[in-house]
């Protein structure tokens, strides 16, 4: 079981490396599919399940399939690396992994590895998802079904041509 | 057993990467992407912290982050569309100002 | 007395399984392609393949044989990785369902249970919903990889037409969750047992979902073929339309995946099908227990392959759906009508239960 974690977050983070290295968005866009997919292994490994499935369902099954409809009709070619700004680049990313040291720093410093293995596991079923969404989370699932409805609307009209 | 820090670490290094990435990238859908990538990052951690506080509270987040996330990708690309009808250019630097 | 085979029995009893269900699936998947040519053949009044063995039924194989030794090309300008990567997706995406499809009665054998089905996971409906969303990949990377007009039309189409009648069929099966209580396929199915009790008349209908969701099998039914991207809803590889849809620039073994693909697909809805409205595997039986399990296979198989009639039986009878026709048919008839079926099923849940 643990061996499958490493394995697996290896995968993720080479896929997730992929995604920001590779200039054809095409390739970007299925490595960010095996990222999405990797992490819903994760989440099986971390029982949780349902949450892998909809991980797969709606992240990579219907928004990634948005995003590749579009690189393929707008016909996103190769990107050519000339940039007018030096400044994200150059100051930018120096910042990130100074970022992702202090974080890596203050993980291992709170959470050391000895106290934290014997962790009890939590129930991640259908059952017990679906009984807090619609007793304790009910507001909130409501004002989402809002959202997505606006969301619907605004994508349409932004996307029309002009009549 | 796997304990809870190698989680969050993973989540540090896929956010980390992906806000990189979105500092880096020029293709603006590419971008998008990286974002996408840091809200993954953050749905691990949530995953993991509700195995370890063995409360299943984290997961109905996670699930309201992938709906937002949905809803944010759909008006995002619309948005796109629109831009690339107007601009003719996927290049962040050509649509960096108003002025057409 | 533990053996090695007893405490390693689950190991070695899916290593069993794997082999044995791959080989019969691709086997049902060849004679569905001989079963769909005879049955179309004799619907428009004409013999089918006859002269390749008894009735042609060694036809598959000579096709097999014949596809293979075709001039294998590439595209001129095509994204290679990507022109490769899509038959490839799709077929494994399409295999990827039967782990969870359960074929019969599960029997003890030396103390463990066998169940026959490679795994058996507490989602494993929500399992074959998720590897299905991931089939659009397949469809969409060839159109768009093939740099053609064609195939990008066919992709686009079928990619637009996959994600809209999903939801439906998603919907269309929250009506037999309702009456089941679980997402595993094999509860799903034990709920199924039994007769019903009409009033003084011996028990003679089984407790089968159809008799209690028709509205939903008919939603999931049409949704699946919608799905499977079959007559009448077969626009993206409309053959006297768009030349060959999306498969257009594919020769050999690579044609050869997605049409395996395609008929793979068919025979998991056809699975799905049986174990959530019809029953699975559940028929008259006797005998000791490996007996039983073998007698239930026979009763899932029959059942599947009348699913494939009836699939091939509308495919050479229903004319194709124009596209606008069929978007509109999906969203503006059967996500309302699978709606409506969620509804009335949880009025009368919450009244039977009261």
């Amino acid at each position: 079981m643990a061996a499958l974690f490493y394995i697996v977050a290896a995968l993720a983070v080479l896929a997730a490396l992929n995604v920001v290295l590779q200039r054809t968005p095409v390739y970007s866009a299925l490595s960010l599919i095996v990222v999405l997919c990797a992490l819903a292994v994760v989440y099986l490994l971390l029982d949780a399940p349902f949450m892998a499935v909809i991980q797969v369902i709606v992240y990579a099954g219907a928004i990634m399939v948005l995003f590749v409809l579009v690189i393929m009709l707008l016909n996103a070619r190769r990107e050519e690396p000339i940039d007018r700004s030096r400044m994200a680049r150059w100051l930018g990313v120096p910042l990130i992994f100074a970022l992702l040291a202090e974080l890596l720093f203050v993980i291992g410093r709170q959470f050391p590895a000895a106290s934290t293995t014997s962790a009890p596991g939590v129930e991640g079923g259908p059952a017990v998802i679906g009984h807090l969404l619609f007793e304790n989370y009910v507001l909130p699932f409501e004002v989402t079904s809002v959202l997505i409805l606006v969301a619907v609307l605004g994508a349409v009209v932004l996307a029309k041509r002009q009549v | 057993m796997v304990p809870l820090s190698h989680y969050l670490m993973l989540s540090a290094v896929l956010f980390a990467l992906g806000a990189a990435g979105f500092l880096i990238r020029r293709n603006v859908i590419t971008i998008f992407m990286c974002i996408e990538l840091m809200l993954n990052a953050v749905n691990l951690a949530f995953i993991a912290f509700a195995r370890h506080l063995g409360r299943p509270d984290g997961q109905i987040f996670v699930f309201f982050v992938i709906v937002v996330a949905a809803a944010e990708a759909a008006v995002g690309l619309a948005i796109i569309i629109a831009l690339f009808r107007n601009r003719e250019s996927l290049s962040i630097d050509d649509l960096d100002s108003m002025k057409l | 007395m533990a053996t090695f085979i007893d405490t390693h029995f689950a190991l070695l009893v899916t290593l069993v399984k794997i082999p044995v269900v791959l080989v019969v699936l691709l086997g049902v998947v060849a004679y569905a392609v001989w079963m769909e040519r005879k049955v179309v053949a004799h619907i428009q009044s004409r013999w089918g393949p006859y002269l390749v063995g008894p009735h042609g039924l060694l036809q598959p194989i000579a096709d097999a044989l014949k596809i293979l030794f075709k001039e294998d090309f590439f595209v001129a300008e095509a994204d290679r990785f990507v022109y490769l990567l899509a038959p490839f997706l799709a077929l494994t995406i399409s295999l990827l369902p039967i782990a969870v499809i359960p074929f019969g009665e599960s029997f003890t054998f030396r103390g463990h249970t066998v169940n026959l089905q490679i795994a058996n996971p507490d989602v494993g409906l929500l399992f074959i919903f998720a590897v299905t969303s991931l089939g659009v990949y397949g469809i969409a990377l060839a159109g768009w990889a093939s740099n053609s007009k064609y195939p990008l039309l066919g992709a686009l189409r079928s990619s637009a037409q996959m994600i809209s009648y999903e939801l439906s069929l998603g919907m269309a099966i929250v009506g037999v969750l309702m009456l089941s209580g679980t997402l595993s396929l094999h509860g799903i199915v034990a709920q199924q047992r039994g007769f019903w009790q009409l009033g003084g008349l011996p028990a003679f209908l089984p407790r089968w979902n159809i008799f209690v969701q028709p509205v939903g099998f008919l939603v999931y039914f049409i949704s699946a073929i919608a799905e499977t991207n079959r007559l009448p809803f077969d626009l993206p590889e409309g053959e006297s339309e768009l030349v060959a849809g999306f498969h257009t620039e594919y020769t050999s073994f690579k044609f050869t995946s997605f049409f395996i693909a395609e008929y793979t697909n068919m025979v998991t809805v056809s699975c799905l099908a049986t174990l959530l409205f019809f029953g699975g595997w559940l028929g008259p039986a006797f005998g000791p227990a490996p007996v039983r399990a073998l007698i239930s296979i026979f009763w899932f198989g029959l059942k599947v392959v009348c699913f494939l009639f009836i699939y091939i039986w509308i495919r050479g009878t229903i004319p194709r759906f124009r596209y606008d026709q069929l978007m509109s048919f999906g969203w503006k008839f059967l996500v309302p009508l699978s709606l409506l079926n969620i509804l009335a099923t949880g009025l009368v849940v919450t009244w039977w239960n009261a």
